[in-house]
């Protein structure tokens, strides 16, 4: 029994190291935020002197011209946030009609929809510009460079997914629930309202998880809808325009990244337990 | 019982999902078959049908992009291998009753919050600025073979966190009971996990595998950020960057160089690629699920 726990303890020990090891790259990124340029290149591994230059930094970034960091972060929650919720609630409209009514177009329909997964991005990347510019020009609704263009662009792209995994999960939802609720003259399209969609919470937290953490973080998709230096950016094509816009002043540029990478660090200590499971059972459905 | 307002309501449901489907997929996959069988430079009005031209050109003379594919077959094959191997090492450890386990697992985990392209930059100054700084190091990312090794180390720190979450899940199914039992019978611990453990993560594997071999070939943010393709290297008597990968070089050949209709048929060849990589992975892992 002794030695079991002497085999912990070690085992403790080992993995706290592997874990500062793991943090040794986000610990860099603060402290190195913490000096001025000529202290970085003076020596990138000493601590600071104080934290004041962070505050600094931190303000500067926060007004500096190139990177328009306030509005780019606002930008970013709407077009998270917008997609996000279209993405739940069509998902699971769409799902729920296909599962529930048995036919054999609403098989070949969910195994498009399955099907398309397949397809990767970079295979549509370039007709999507020109197709979307096509729409714009025939009708004058903005789709490049516009809010509407990039969350219409999301819920494209994250539907297949988001069907497939409401789909899995409202078949196990038993009917008699939604029979009842019938009978009991509720309107069908206001069953799924009222009964089903409360049901399907725990998979609602899947879906958001896996396509709020692949929208925030994307990159290429902005990069060719709304493009560098657009009016409106999402906070990686801020952070990457300001990159290219000045020769290594790594000061600022690791101020940006820390600054980017924050809102969605601290959320996660908010909600690390659903987020860790929605990845998971994102995975192995 | 399908009655016509059943119907309605059908079609009502399912537009929304199914319109953006269309608009945004169906629409442009389609219109991006037919740009790669032209000569289209992405602004012009001329567009000429030049047949299967693109992709023959694409055979006989772009070094670049055959140069990209045997890369990212590298890359691919480098970083499967290190992004399971660390994830289950990961996983071994953050599944012994320890009293941080829940700590450890959102720290092994937080990098995947990081988006690519911030941790690309932030890579970008470690291997030039901190590494470096030590006279005894390389410069990793001015060598075509450790500028790929510093790819792969990057992506792994990204995404070897979220694989061992699969691989908890995995470990955690086992039930307690069995291994006990094991353990009693005197069954030592690489025996147990050989007959016990390895068998019962087959699945989570097979998911493992899939998900870092897709990422793997889909990668370009990381690709971008960290060396945008660099260093200079020649291949086949062509100046090539090293390591650029199949993704950033599509997107290139489309936006910066201009040609729409070869930058496509890159894609098309990379969407094929991709179909028979993962349908082979799938395939042989399930059989080997099966047999174990």
């Amino acid at each position: 029994m002794k030695k079991k726990r002497l085999t912990i303890w070690i085992l403790e020990a080992i993995t706290f190291i592997v874990m500062l090891i793991f943090l040794l790259p986000i610990y860099l990124v603060l402290i190195n935020a913490s000096k001025s340029n000529i202290m970085i290149a003076a020596d990138p591994v000493s601590l600071p002197d104080s934290l004041g230059v962070l505050i600094d930094n931190v303000v500067r970034i926060w007004n500096h011209p190139n990177i328009r960091f306030p509005s780019s972060l606002f930008s970013s929650v709407i077009i998270t946030v917008l997609s996000v919720g279209l993405l739940v609630l069509i998902s699971s409209m769409a799902a729920w009609v296909l599962c529930r009514r048995k036919s054999r177009v609403s098989t070949v329909l969910f195994l498009l929809f399955v099907g398309i997964m397949i397809v990767p991005f970079q295979v549509i990347m370039l007709p999507l510009v020109s197709w979307f510019n096509i729409v714009q020009t025939s009708t004058g609704i903005p789709m490049l460079k516009s809010y509407l263009g990039i969350i219409f662009a999301y819920m494209g792209f994250g539907v297949p997914l988001s069907v497939f995994l409401f789909h899995g999960f409202i078949k196990s939802v038993p009917l008699e629930l939604e029979e009842a609720a019938t009978i009991d003259g509720c309107a069908k399209g206001l069953v799924f309202f009222r009964i089903v969609l409360p049901i399907l919470k725990p998979i609602i937290v899947t879906v958001i998880v896996l396509n709020g953490l692949w929208i925030w973080n994307d990159f290429l998709l902005p990069l060719i809808v709304l493009g560098l230096g657009n009016e409106i950016q999402t906070l990686p094509l801020a952070v990457s325009n300001f990159v290219g816009s000045f020769v290594k002043k790594w000061d600022l540029i690791l101020t940006s990244t820390l600054m980017a990478m924050t809102p969605m660090l601290i959320l996660f200590i908010f909600v690390q337990k659903y987020v860790l499971k929605g990845m998971v059972d994102g995975a192995l459905k | 019982m399908k009655t016509r307002k059943d119907t309605l309501l059908f079609i009502a449901f399912l537009l929304p999902a199914l319109a953006s489907l269309v608009v945004v997929i169906i629409i442009p996959f389609l219109m991006g078959i037919y740009y790669s069988l032209t000569d289209w430079n992405g602004v012009s009005k001329t567009v000429n049908f030049v047949g299967l031209q693109n992709y023959l050109a694409i055979f006989q003379r772009d070094p670049s992009f055959i140069h990209a594919f045997l890369i990212t077959l590298a890359y691919a094959f480098l970083n499967v291998l290190a992004v399971n191997l660390v994830a289950i090492g990961l996983a071994l450890l953050v599944t012994n009753r320890l009293k941080l386990t829940n700590v450890y697992r959102a720290a092994f985990f937080a990098p995947n919050l990081i988006g690519g392209l911030v941790l690309g930059y932030i890579w970008q100054f470690i291997y030039n600025n901190v590494i470096s700084f030590y006279d005894f190091m390389p410069q990793m990312l001015a060598k075509p073979g450790t500028a790929l090794a510093a790819t792969v180390i990057t992506s792994t720190w990204q995404y070897a966190g979220y694989i061992m979450m699969i691989y908890v899940a995995a470990i955690q199914s086992v039930p307690e009971s069995l291994l006990e039992a094991a353990e009693m019978d005197g069954a030592t611990y690489s025996k147990r996990f050989r007959y016990i453990f390895f068998p019962m993560i087959a699945q989570s594997f097979t998911i493992c595998m899939f998900l870092s071999l897709t990422s793997s070939f889909k990668q370009f943010d990381v690709n971008i950020s960290l060396t945008n393709g660099g260093p200079a290297a020649s291949f086949m008597g062509e100046s090539i960057r090293f390591t650029e990968l199949m993704a950033l070089n599509i997107y290139y050949t489309a936006f910066s160089y201009n040609k729409m209709g070869e930058g496509q048929a890159k894609a098309i060849i990379f969407f094929f690629l991709l179909l028979v990589v993962s349908v082979t992975q799938v395939y042989f892992s399930k059989k080997r699920e099966v047999e174990a």
